[in-house]
Parts: C-alpha cells; structure tokens; sequence
C-alpha cells in the first residue's frame, strides 16, 4: 500500500487535469447550447493554441507570446464559425456536425504540415514549474495555479452570463433560438461571443496543459477535447456550473486509473464508459434541464 | 426490355472490370493502382454499411472503426495457422486459442462477432437522438479499443501487439469481389420492404412509428447489417494490410469514412463506391506528388513538402461540406441518372400531344 502523500499526489494532479477539462468543456456546453452543435474542433482548437506558443516563443519571451497567443486563438475560433458553421445555419445538424469534423481534420493536418507531424517542445514560462514543498508533498506552481485561475474564470463567466446583457441575449438564445431572434437579438453576434469565450478559455487551458505535459503534437487535441465534451454531457449540456464538476470528477478518477498498472489502458475508455451511463439512465445530466421533444 | 438492356449493360461492365483487375493483378501486383483498388474496394465496402446507417436509417452513428476492428481481430485471431502461433503471441506462450479455421468460416465470423456486439450495444444506445447517438458510438469504439489493448486478454488479443501471418489472399480480385457481393446484399436490402422501412424512419420517426413500423426492431436491424459488413470490411482491411493492430482504428478512420459518405452523397450507394475509389486514389496516389520537394519543369514550387498533400486534401473535403453539400451522387444512384431520360422524352411528347 502507498502512503497518503501518494494518493495526496494523485487528488492533486487529478484536480489540475479536471481543471484544464473544465476549461476545455466550457466551450463545448455553451456551442452547444446555443447552436446544438458538438464542436469537435474545439480539441484542435487547443491544440492550435499550443502551437502559436510554440512558434512566437521562437520570436519573443513567453511572457509577451501569452496575450498574443490567446488573442489568436480567439480569432482562429471566431473565424472557424465564421467560415464553416455559419453558411450552414439553416442546413440539417448533421451537417453542421459533419462541417466541425472536417475542420478538425483539416486543423490537424495544417498541423502535421507545418511541424513535419512532430511533437515539440512548449516553451517554459518562468516560474510556472518551480516545485514548492507543502508538509510532504511537493507540488508544482501549476497545480496550485490551474484550479485558482479555473474557479476565478468560472466565476467570472458565470457572473457574465447571469447579469451582462450579453449573457441575458446567450440565455435568451439558448432557450429558444427563433424567438430570440424575432426579439431583436443579433444572433450571430450571440455566436460570436460564444466562440470568442470558448476559444479564449482553450487558449487558457492549452497554456496550463501544455506547460505541464512539456510537448505539443498534431493530434494531441482529440482525446482532452472529447474528455471535456464527455464532462460537459456529464455535467448536463448547457449548464456551466455542471460542466466544471463533471470535468473534476473525470479528471480524478482518470488519475486514480491511470497510476493502477492493470486498469491503466482503461484510463480512456472509463471516460467513455461514464459517458453511455450517464446518457441512459440521467440522459440530461447531473444539472442539466429537461428538454422536451416537439412533433 | 430495359431491364434487360440494364443487365447486360452491367454485366459487360462487370466483365470489363473482372479482366482489367485481373490484368493488374497479373502484370503490377505490387503497383499503387492494385493497392489504389483493394483499399478503395475495402473501403466502398464499408463506407456503404456506414451510409445504411447514416444515409438511409438516419442514425447518425461513429462507432464504425470500432466493429472494422472486431471484424479484423476476429479474423485475424481464428486464422493464424497454429504453427505460426508461438511466434505472433511471442508474449503470451502462443495464446490460449489452438486452432486455426478455414478463410471463409473467418471472414464469415469476422462479420457474425461484430454483428453480435452491435446488438449488445444497440440495445441501450439505439434509443439516443442523434448526436448523443454519434457519440455514444464513438465511445464505445474507444472501450472496445482499449479492452482489446488490455493486458490481461493478451492470450487472447495478443495485447497492443501486431497479429499477423493469418491466412491471406493471392489474387487482388478477392477482396474486391467480396466487396462487390456485400454491397449487392446491401442493395438488394435496401430496395426490400426494410429499407423503406429504413428510408420512412430517415425521413419522420414519428410518422413511420404511426403507419405501424417496428422503431426499434428495424433500427436494430439496421445497425447490426452495418455492424456485421463493417466487421467483413475490416477482415478484408486487415487481409491487404497483412497485419492487425487496435491503435490503427481510432476515431479518425471512422471520420474519413463518414468523410467518404459525405463526399459520396448521403443516401446514396453509388455515390459512397465512387466516393471511396476516389478517396483513397487522391489521398494515397493522385496527389502524392504534392508531398514531393522536387522542382517541376525547372520550377520550385514553395509550400510542397510532406504533409501538403493532407492539408489540399482537407481544403478539398471542406469545400465539398460546404459548398457542395450533395456530394457527387446527392441521394441518387448511377443508374438514375439514365433512367431520367426516357421520362423527358415522356413529357415532350405529351406536350406535343396537348399542343
């Protein structure tokens, strides 16, 4: 058996993945919220932003290639709206659906392109990876640092959507996409903001992410972006606050599995496991709200 | 008299086609146009059983490299002669499994296993609406991925190791004249009552649950057919890669096979075997030379190095999701496009008559 600090160890970096899945799942619940749409190029969207890190930081400190970084992750989300969601708007779901995984093929393949489908190494940003000692346990910066700043940011969108204009027209679109419209609310504005709110906290979570994990490769987007997507559904789709305990529970018990030798294959599939549980027996999630099917 | 005109038609074609793959198979069997044939054979195939789910049912389901899988593991696992076993499970003491089965009976398995897990699965996912569908599918893809990697069923699957050295093919018309007949299979249930069934379902659930079809025994049916010629696509895969191994069928085969559909034509049978042949000449052959540095008539041309031809590819494919959004057949068929014909001559002279 292991001693507490062990386990302690695991808690806490399960907490720092849940945190970055929070991050991540925000975005996933609030597209589909408003424009039911699995964005599956959100998880390539992270990944984007973790190379811009890699390619400014080539030009400049990290510490100036941080809001460069995160300005334009926010204009690659936007533009990805833009260019592939938005001519669709009145087409099936399915086609939509099918228009986000074609952008995430084509995110990943600009990738492999442009790196030679090599990971590469993330820039450190100083002081992030100073370890501290706490009783007998020694913790990095970044895993203090990712959940304060994951519950600051929570709190903050919460706050913006429950008492901004802004997060009143999200709400009012989210419920009733047509009527809102006939409200006088600009709608793609609407969509807009989403994105730009979704693509900024990947941004965020990519930097912790990658800070943490030291490498940045094509394809590393796919399994966190569908955690997260996992953790949103989990949480019930729409709802914030659900989407940031689902992200922790999943990130806990994925570090429990993955420090277990036998079950650590499974770190993945558990995710998926809970997720079919959750659709059958709880299909709105733990918070999410009852939506009814009309004729 | 036109359908008989229809059948020699397709017979001759089929001829045509039989030599021609025969030919390549005796003079280039090695050449990118015989391994541009079987994989596009092998992937019309499946692309086809994923299209009676997608195109024709109205499920929108992800979990087609998950039974392509089970189908190429159980082939590959019941057809390793048992000589050869000590050596493939080189980890595991040759495996738990002694015998070893004839290439049909495994090719046949290959599509019962799958069949059989779709209907373990379907019976609690089929009831999700669409999206929660998709990635219920896909989830499950990913669990059995990981089950099959598991340790502890090394004797078994041999782990996360490679499984080769199972029987195999000589001639490259083989994979494609079983994809031909399962396709044909597929077709002939398509045009039966169940594929109107399949289409009245597409087209209003609720409507066709009130004019009495079974919603959730034809749904059924449906994604076990896809499951269990999914699973004969993947022996068929794992037959013309001559090796098996689980990282290979991740969530991203399954998007370039709904690519294929989408660029085929949902709904359309046709359209999804051109999408296919298509699909794989450009990616692997047809635009190879993108990905190549060399300078064309003297001229270098910039941005052409390895990983080019993906991203033209993927350009393509958007434009194709956006602007074209039919696909090549929309929800047509090839054979449609001369059958129109005679119905405008039909209307011209009616005109004439009521001129």
């Amino acid at each position: 058996m292991h001693e507490a600090s062990y386990y302690i160890q695991l808690l806490l970096s399960g907490i720092t993945v849940g945190s970055l899945y929070a991050l991540i799942a925000i975005g996933y619940t609030m597209v589909y919220g408003i424009l039911r749409l699995i964005n599956f190029a959100h998880g390539d969207i992270f990944m984007m932003a973790g190379f811009f890190m890699v390619y400014l930081c080539t030009g400049m400190s990290p510490l100036v290639a941080l809001p460069l970084v995160l300005i334009m992750t926010v204009i690659l989300g936007v533009l990805i709206e833009r260019a592939a969601y938005k001519p669709l708007r009145t087409a099936p779901r399915m086609s939509v659906m099918i228009s986000a995984i074609g952008v995430s093929y084509l995110l990943q393949n600009l990738a492999t392109y442009v790196t030679g489908g090599l990971a590469r190494a993330y820039p450190e940003i100083p002081g992030l990876k100073n370890t501290i000692q706490l009783g007998s346990v020694s913790v990095n910066w970044i895993t203090i640092i990712t959940p304060v700043l994951t519950i600051l940011l929570v709190v903050v969108l919460v706050l913006l959507i429950n008492h901004t204009k802004i997060g009143m027209a999200m709400r009012a679109v989210s419920r009733d996409f047509e009527t809102a419209q006939l409200m006088g609310i600009k709608i793609n504005n609407v969509i807009s903001v989403t994105f730009i709110i979704g693509s900024f906290l990947a941004a965020v979570a990519s930097v912790l992410y990658f800070t943490n994990y030291g490498q940045v490769s094509p394809m590393i987007g796919a399994m966190p972006g569908l955690k997260a997507f996992v953790a949103a559904v989990f949480g019930g789709i729409g709802s914030i606050p659900g989407a940031v305990i689902g992200a922790y529970i999943i990130g806990v018990c994925e570090s429990f599995i993955k420090a277990n030798e036998t079950f650590s294959v499974f770190s993945n599939a558990f995710t998926f496991a809970l997720l079919i549980c959750v659709l059958l027996f709880r299909p709105n999630g733990l918070f999410g709200e009852k939506m009814t099917e009309k004729v | 008299m036109k359908n008989k005109k229809f059948l020699i038609v397709s017979l001759i074609l089929a001829a045509v086609c039989i030599v021609g793959v025969l030919y390549v198979n005796a003079n280039m069997r090695y050449s990118m146009l015989a391994s541009v044939l079987q994989k596009g054979a092998i992937y019309a195939l499946v692309a086809v059983a994923l299209n009676l789910l997608n195109g024709f049912t109205g499920l929108f389901s992800l979990g087609q490299a998950g039974f392509m899988m089970l189908g190429a593991y159980t082939y590959a696992i019941l057809t390793i002669p048992v000589a050869e076993r000590i050596a493939v499970y080189q980890y595991f003491d040759g495996g738990i499994i002694q015998f070893c089965l004839p290439m049909a009976v495994g090719l046949v398995l290959a599509g019962i296993v799958p069949m059989l897990f779709a209907w373990l699965i379907g019976k609690p996912v089929l009831k999700l609406k669409s999206d929660y569908l998709a990635i219920a599918t896909l989830g499950f893809a990913e669990i059995m991925r990981a089950i099959i990697q598991w340790k502890n069923l090394g004797p078994l699957t041999n782990s996360s190791n490679l499984l080769k050295r199972f029987a195999n093919y000589e001639n490259i018309l083989f994979p494609m004249v079983v994809s031909a007949v399962c396709i044909a299979i597929i077709v002939l249930m398509i045009n039966s009552t169940y594929g109107r069934a399949f289409k009245a379902i597409r087209d209003d659930e609720i409507a066709a649950e009130a004019m009495g079809i079974n919603l959730a025994k034809h749904k059924m049916i449906a994604f076990m057919t896809s499951a269990f010629f999914a699973g004969i696509g993947g022996a068929l895969l794992a037959m013309f890669q001559s090796s098996v191994q689980a990282a290979a069928f991740t969530s991203a085969m399954t998007y370039e096979i709904l690519l294929i559909v989408v660029i085929g034509g949902i709904g359309s049978v046709t359209g999804s075997v051109m999408g296919a042949f298509l699909f794989v000449a450009c990616s692997e052959w047809w635009l190879r030379f993108l990905d190549d540095p060399l300078p064309y008539l003297g001229v270098q041309i910039p941005f052409m190095r390895g990983g080019f031809r993906m991203l033209v590819f993927s350009v393509v494919i958007m434009v194709v999701v956006l602007f074209f959004r039919k696909g090549i057949m929309g929800d047509k068929e090839l054979p449609d496009l001369w059958k129109k014909r005679p119905k405008k001559a039909l209307k011209k002279a009616s005109k004439k008559e009521v001129a």
